[in-house]
């Protein structure tokens, strides 16, 4: 376990010792570290091969040459990759290949990916710990094996071809498949080396290009997987279709922990197509030719629900709950510099709803448990946790459950959870035939595992040049990791994730406190990962701070933040570029128009947002422009970093301008896309993204622009109203022109101001 | 027993007239490109043509169709417009997870197929309903502008890496 963490700060370690930097890679990341299993090496990715590589190729139909786990060259000669993450849309499979095949020596149109089956000892990730795909984590952590995999790989097909013709290894080049001993003129495609290269023994040490011969990495390449995508033709897991299959939907108890009392069933059954109900303690199914008739069969079921201790469960209760542990609960210290000094104290509150993820497919499982054997179709970013969930409830051993992973229509942190195909299973148990479980919209959204809520209070003393001497946040709600990989938790008891980008700010700040007080939800108010968790949570109430603090210190924002940053060259480097190209104080904005400024270092990138919006008179919001700027380091597919950068954001501008999950009566209120609302095209603003050149090893991306839209929002919309918002998401009613008797009644009071002692 | 027009191919199926037709092209034909994510055309991932006018297949009754064509996204690309959005889908590399691409690109073709040179107005009235958490619209409507101009569209995004300017 130790020296995976040691490992991985190694590798990650910034180069600046000054700031005495910590690895930045998330608590999902530091948690997994602990889930791989207690007591046993940690397995991460090996660019050569394992013991478990021989079962792992002879199921890929034991092609002559396949070194590792990732690749796999056919008597043909054709290449096929096996991706150790899953893809949701991120576009880790044009990712990962690219970094396969630049050091394998192949075009990434000559390329066929695969899912890789459940396996931790040949896909853990080794920032991860396990087989999981999330963290922001991917590239960061696969960046050397990957290319290290490849360059394996092609030693050892030159060393065929070497040999063949008896010259010098280094005498030979490789290109599109081919190898080249260019002084003969002499050429031999991987096909007819393939055979050859599969006996020769794993080299020792392998030469990694130079990055400035980098052929695919750092080029603007299309996605390995669009071609089957525009057509309809990709297989997500809803699409699965097994051979004598039913499909099921389901209904659990809506009030969150309830169970099932009792089902009447006798009009369900008698629907043409209905062929089943089933029951287990907390649901109940109704399995049907297709979804359809399984559909009408759940609503004509009459349902009586034991609605167990959270019957009379509001958000009011669990938000005055959770105000109360940020008030009196016992707090752990993540971070202590320095003491507060006397001077002119800022004060202010922040408080974040529960949100869910929404992805576009639905929650859905397809499973077949025989007598001997559990079969399992699904999209995870979890499959060894699937397995292992499944094993259990079966009462299989694991090698009896054969996991088919698929493409995810979307995960942000939801398919990290397998309650999902857990219900799955225990419903399949039931019946002899392969059952496809579809869960509604409503479904997904009512059954969410949602982020949790938030309540800070963030307090800054500020010198006599305005600047902070002194940052104090008591950071208080649910914890993720604590749930999820208890053994993950620091030995203090803090959850690093609720820290994350709290402890650790761009800006130079010479004391510090940083305190979390744990508050535990409900049990059945289950709280789970979503797109960037902690930084998105965190980043939101302190660069909106920060706003607030350069006008107690009537600076604007742009050169406060600079003043902070004078030995943080990377985030200075991406705040002016964001200024310079929006064009910060060129001229004066319209009335009722703004820009926000948001800085971060979430997930290893550096990452600038400024945002331009109107709001109307009536408190209607209207994007106008963002601009981004961004260092992640060393860039592997340009294209997808601006897809990536482009869409986080937008899911962040998302959840800050509608989204909430609120509770009555024990039950999620909200239930589908009218209600739990995302931008559509029209709301969306043109996004600009800038890339500072860097060389420093990749950041993350995928949570990056989902992290910084909050604030940027949030401050836009106070430079274009005057209003700050210490809430999300966005309240209209607040934002109106003229509605200042509005304004006093909740949250828009601008941060407090007195004298610290 | 129903007759069905599905992308020139005539199918006889036997469902409830009520049963809408998603579920019929996912479920009963196998045709799974056309996706199910909200069920109350809120999202527009079900999207498919009828007698080439786009329309949620999630709320639309099976037994409503009659004999007119229905046009899915497996078959979209026999299309003149189909086929260029498809293609500036791709080179413009719109999609993510891809999961509400195929109702993204049912509508964009419609649009097309109607207003050969769409202004930003009609692309925001034609494509509104149709969601994409992942975030694609930035690219969505510069594919659309591509596929109606046969120009380039270079992606609003300049990735110029400009340089760090640490002043």
């Amino acid at each position: 376990m130790k020296a995976v963490i040691a490992e991985t700060a190694g590798a990650q370690a910034l180069t600046n010792p000054a700031r005495r930097r910590v690895l930045k890679t998330g608590g999902l990341a530091i948690a997994f570290v602990f889930v791989g299993g207690v007591g046993k090496a940690a397995a991460a990715l090996n660019a050569r091969r394992q013991p478990g590589d021989a079962a792992a190729a002879l199921a890929d139909g034991n092609p002559p040459f396949a070194p590792n786990a990732f690749i796999r060259i056919d008597a043909d000669g054709s290449v096929r990759l096996v991706m150790p993450s899953v893809e949701m849309g991120q576009a880790i499979y044009t990712g990962s290949s690219m970094m396969l095949a630049e050091e394998l020596g192949v075009g990434i149109d000559q390329i066929k990916v695969a899912h890789a089956p459940p396996s931790e000892e040949l896909y853990s990730m080794p920032l991860l710990g396990g087989q999981i795909t999330g963290g922001s984590t991917s590239t960061r952590g696969t960046w050397q094996v990957l290319r290290e995999a490849g360059a394996v790989a092609r030693t050892m097909l030159v060393s065929a071809a070497a040999t063949k013709w008896k010259v010098e290894p280094s005498s030979c080049t490789v290109e599109r498949g081919v190898v080249y001993h260019l002084a003969s003129g002499r050429q031999l495609g991987f096909a007819a080396l393939a055979v050859a290269a599969g006996k020769l023994p794993m080299p020792d040490k392998v030469q990694l290009k130079d990055p400035k011969d980098f052929k695919l990495i750092g080029q603007p390449l299309r996605r390995v997987d669009s071609a089957d995508k525009v057509v309809g033709a990709t297989q997500f897991g809803l699409d699965v279709r097994v051979p004598g299959m039913k499909v099921a939907t389901v209904k659990a108890c809506p009030t969150l922990n309830g169970k099932l009392r009792s089902v009447d069933d006798k009009t369900a059954l008698a629907i043409p197509g209905v062929i089943a109900v089933l029951r287990i303690a907390d649901a109940v199914a109704v399995v049907g030719e297709h979804f359809w008739a399984a559909k009408k069969g759940l609503d004509a079921l009459k349902i009586e629900w034991d609605l167990g201790g959270n019957a009379e469960l509001t958000t009011q209760k669990l938000r005055d709950a959770l105000a109360k542990s940020s008030l009196d609960g016992p707090s752990l210290i993540a971070k202590e510099v320095g003491t507060r000094p006397g001077g002119k104290l800022v004060e202010a509150t922040y408080q974040l709803p529960m949100l869910a993820h929404a992805t576009m497919e639905p929650l859905n499982t397809t499973v077949h448990v025989t007598a001997d054997k559990c079969e399992i179709w699904v999209g995870t970013q979890v499959p060894t946790r699937a397995v292992a969930a499944a094993a259990q409830l079966t009462g299989l051993a694991p090698e009896k459950i054969e996991l088919h992973n698929q493409y995810l229509g979307g995960g942000f942190g939801r398919r990290l959870e397998t309650d999902s195909v857990e219900q799955a299973v225990m419903f399949a148990k039931q019946v002899p035939y392969p059952l496809k479980v579809v869960w509604s919209r409503e479904e997904d959204i009512r059954h969410d595992r949602v982020r949790p809520m938030y309540h800070d209070r963030i307090s800054a003393v500020l010198g006599d040049d305005g600047l902070p001497q002194w940052l104090g946040d008591r950071t208080s709600g649910g914890t993720v990791l604590g749930r999820w990989a208890p053994g993950g938790m620091r030995k203090n008891g803090i959850d690093a994730d609720a820290v994350e980008c709290l402890e650790e700010t761009p800006y130079a700040i010479p004391n510090t406190r940083i305190e979390w007080v744990r508050h535990d939800m409900p049990e059945g108010l289950v709280v789970g990962w979503w797109r960037g968790v902690g930084p998105t949570h965190n980043l939101f109430v302190l660069e909106s701070f920060i706003d607030e603090l350069a006008v107690v210190a009537k600076q604007n924002p742009l050169d406060y933040r600079r003043a902070m940053l004078k030995n943080n060259p990377r985030s200075l480097a991406v705040l002016n570029l964001a200024a310079e190209k929006i064009g910060w104080g060129q001229k004066p904005l319209p009335p009722r128009v703004g820009r926000g400024i948001a800085l971060g270092e979430p997930f290893g990138s550096r990452v600038c947002a400024i945002i331009e919006v109107e709001v109307t008179p009536q408190g209607e919001v209207k994007l106008l422009r963002a601009v981004l700027a961004l260092d992640c380091g060393i860039a592997i597919n340009t294209s997808s970093i601006e897809a990536q950068m482009q869409g986080g954001l937008v899911f962040g501008l998302s959840a800050a301008l509608f989204n909430k999950i609120t509770i009555k009566d024990g039950a999620i209120e909200q239930s589908n896309f009218h209600d739990y609302r995302t931008l559509r095209i029209h709301e969306t603003p043109p996004i600009e993204l800038y890339r500072v050149e860097s060389t420093e090893p990749p950041g993350g991306l995928g949570e990056v622009g989902t992290a910084i839209a909050a604030p940027a929002l949030a401050n836009a919309i106070f430079a274009a109203t005057g209003v700050r918002l210490h809430e999300l998401p966005v309240d209209r009613a607040l934002l109106v022109e003229d509605a200042k008797a509005l304004k006093k009644v909740v949250s828009a009071e601008p941060a407090q101001t007195r004298s610290a002692s | 027993m129903l007759s069905l027009l599905v992308n020139d191919e005539s199918r006889s199926i036997d469902v409830p007239a009520d049963m809408p037709l998603l579920w019929v092209l996912r479920d009963v034909i196998g045709l799974t490109g056309t996706k199910f994510g909200c069920g109350i055309a809120q999202c527009g991932a079900c999207t498919v043509h009828v007698d080439g006018q786009p329309m949620r297949s999630c709320v639309l009754p099976v037994g409503s169709v009659g004999t007119r064509a229905i046009t899915t996204i497996e078959a979209i690309g026999k299309t003149d417009s189909g086929q260029k959005i498809q293609q500036a889908w791709l080179d413009i590399d719109v999609v993510q997870c891809g999961y509400c691409q195929s109702g993204q690109i049912m509508s964009a073709t419609a649009l097309l197929k109607h207003t050969a040179n769409p202004s930003d107005a009609d692309i925001d009235a034609a494509m509104s309903g149709n969601i994409c958490r992942c975030g694609t619209y930035p690219r969505i409507r510069a594919a659309i502008k591509q596929a109606a101009t046969g120009k380039h569209e270079v992606p609003q995004t300049t990735l110029t890496s400009a340089p760090a300017n640490a002043s």
